[in-house]
């Protein structure tokens, strides 16, 4: 399960110069939640053995994998990077990361949420898919595994409606709003979470090109919003 | 001149607010000097707080309903022993429990109430119950699928608790139990009622029974029709001739009872100040977001330095409390010879400022404060009782003065 630790919803953010400060309060992507919480439900049903909450990020990105892991999955790996090369990272070098990891961990299903909730790029699980050639499942509302466990079947949020598509494993699936209701952490779940393992990985030492390949040439807020005006009539 | 030199003093109030509004997430000092697991615990209480009890508490107050699924799933994540040790319950800290208690108890300082007496319940259970006490009752009480009650006040007892009269005799093996307890939270709903009894003369002659709620000659009074604590039902006990088998004699050893009681009651009183916290920071925080709202007299009344100089005098109080009640929680965790006196200064300090927070945080609220479209006259009615039960202020502070003068 791929996991982001970003800006919490409940914070009112404040940009300063395109930039925005870095202190506010963090805490997992809402629709990570969602993903964790689809792979905690394949577990309940005895369909999947094992959770891995993924993450990469600064060193307080781990707290999302504790949340994760509070929530039930069995270990976590944090890819960790400095400031700096967090704030540079770009969709595509953290779908490559994913699918560097894949040689590792051998992946059945990628959970993920569908966007982040800071960026709201909505790049990564497709991008991950592609990367390694595996097919995709997104804004999945609806998810079922065959009983051969070697393929899903994902009910897809679309414009015009719902589309269902069946897969073959391994695949990636990103999760919308409505798949599930995330559950609460329990307290002793959290307190078992210190325990379980979280392998630490450097961005750095990874292998990926890591530059840029986006300039940013202007960051602006939209225009404010003038009032309106009466008109005489609408001809 | 003079119209330039107001316009400086109306712009320069403004800022004052405008800074708040950046800052006022640093503000409240719920987080500082709390660990890892504390914060994970802070979250986790806030977001079942947010999505279980907020929306219903109003209903539940005016209702008088008592919110017995919920509990079972407060039970479920862990809330009904949090300092229970983890055989059975969660066995976390007082600080941690303190930190869980203050985020259930912006949303209803009620319901959060008698969780918290039930955990004191449970936590007696645990400590001083016999092996086979604890494996019979704590698995589906640290759950909060079967409640406990905590029965220690009679009508003519209260603060001289050591007065009590219900009597319990002893007649083979089983105690037949005469008496009758008053303002016992829960009675009627709870499955298990903790009672203070007495077997024999004085002090040491008080003895702790575990009464079941279906037990023969055990009956309820009225439900209390009260200022506040409306989600709870509050009734007399009446016990005429219970035979309780000698198996309910918490820890098997008479005579033990009142050390129990007094041992429960410290963090219980740690507890009942979280109670009233919880809900003063959630009232200073509503009373901010309105008077950022409010205008009058051409601005908002955050503009003024009354309502400045309130807000600030609110934040030191409930902040002194959060203190307080923190180091109190800690003095318990590592059983420090001044805990007792520390929880009784934590318990009158707080349930007094919080509750004058919640008062001037209705104020604050104008007119409005009064109506109970707003929360606040809420948490007012509720927190009023947080200075006289689990040990009156007054009696707190002869406890406190007891030991500067020992």
């Amino acid at each position: 399960v791929g996991v982001k630790h970003t800006v919490d919803y409940n914070i009112k953010v404040k940009v300063k110069d395109g930039k925005v400060a870095k202190d506010v309060k963090h805490s997992m992507n809402p629709f990570c939640e969602i993903a964790t919480e689809a792979a905690m439900k394949l577990k309940e049903a005895g369909v999947v053995t094992e959770i891995v909450a993924v993450t990469i990020g600064n060193a307080k990105a781990a707290e999302s994998l504790t949340k994760a892991m509070a929530m039930g999955a069995d270990r976590s790996v944090h890819v960790v990077g400095e400031q700096a090369e967090i704030d540079g990272l770009e969709t595509l070098q953290v779908a490559k990361v994913f699918a560097k990891l894949h040689e590792e961990l051998q992946g059945d299903i990628y959970f993920m949420g569908k966007q982040a909730i800071d960026d709201d790029q909505c790049h990564v699980p497709q991008m991950v898919s592609a990367l390694l050639n595996i097919p995709q499942g997104t804004f999945a509302a609806g998810l079922k595994v065959a009983d051969d466990k070697s393929s899903i079947e994902v009910t897809r949020e679309v414009d015009d409606g719902s589309q269902t598509l069946s897969m073959k494993l391994p695949a990636v699936v990103s999760c919308d709003l409505r798949l599930n209701t995330p559950r609460f952490a329990t307290l002793p779940n959290i307190m078992k979470a210190k325990k379980k393992p979280i392998d630490k990985k450097k961005l750095s030492e990874m292998g990926i090109d890591l530059t840029p390949r986006v300039e940013v040439v202007e960051c602006a807020q939209p225009v404010e919003r003038q009032g309106g005006g009466k008109v005489a009539d609408v001809d | 001149l003079k119209l330039q030199f107001l316009y400086f003093i109306a712009s320069y109030t403004m800022n004052v607010v405008r800074r708040a509004v950046a800052r006022r997430f640093f503000s409240s000092g719920m987080h500082m000097g709390l660990g890892e697991q504390e914060l994970a615990f802070q979250e986790a209480a806030k977001a079942f707080a947010e999505t279980e009890i907020e929306p219903h508490a109003a209903k539940w107050d005016e209702e008088k309903f008592f919110p017995t699924g919920v509990f079972k799933k407060a039970g479920e994540l862990g809330f009904g022993g949090i300092y229970v040790k983890d055989d059975f319950g969660t066995g976390a800290s007082r600080l941690e429990a303190s930190v869980v208690f203050e985020q259930l108890s912006r949303a209803c300082p009620a319901t959060t109430a008698f969780i918290t007496i039930h955990n004191m319940c449970c936590w007696m259970v645990d400590t001083f119950g016999t092996e086979e006490q604890r494996a019979r009752f704590l698995p589906d009480t640290v759950t909060m699928e079967n409640l406990m009650s905590y029965c220690l006040t009679e009508p003519d007892s209260g603060s001289d608790a050591a007065s009590l009269k219900t009597v319990a005799v002893r007649e083979g093996n089983m105690y037949r139990v005469t008496g009758s307890k008053a303002f016992i939270s829960g009675a009627g709903s709870s499955e298990y009622y903790v009672v203070m009894v007495r077997t024999g003369e004085g002090t040491k002659g008080i003895s702790c029974l575990v009464i079941p709620k279906n037990s023969e000659g055990l009956s309820f009074g009225k439900n209390e029709n009260k200022m506040g604590w409306n989600c709870q039902p509050t009734r007399i006990i009446t016990l005429e001739n219970v035979m309780v088998p000698e198996e309910n004699l918490l820890g098997g050893v008479e005579g033990q009872g009142f050390k129990m009681a007094m041992a429960g009651l410290d963090g219980g009183r740690i507890n009942i100040s979280t109670c009233s916290l919880g809900a003063a920071q959630k009232a200073l925080d509503l009373a901010i977001d309105y008077t950022k709202e409010r205008k009058q007299f051409g601005k908002p009344i955050a503009g003024f330095q009354n309502t400045q100089f309130k807000l600030a005098e609110m934040a030191a109080k409930v902040q002194s409390s959060r203190l307080m009640i923190r180091q109190a929680a800690t003095a318990l965790d590592q059983n420090d010879p001044s805990k007792t006196p520390l929880a009784a200064m934590a318990k009158f300090h707080a349930t007094d400022k919080c509750w004058e927070v919640v008062d001037e945080a209705l104020q604050l609220h104008g007119g409005y404060g009064y109506l109970k479209d707003y929360p606040v006259e809420r948490y007012l009615r509720d927190l009023r009782v947080h200075r006289i039960l689990e040990g009156t202020n007054e009696v707190m502070k002869m406890i406190v003065s007891r030991s500067l003068l020992a």
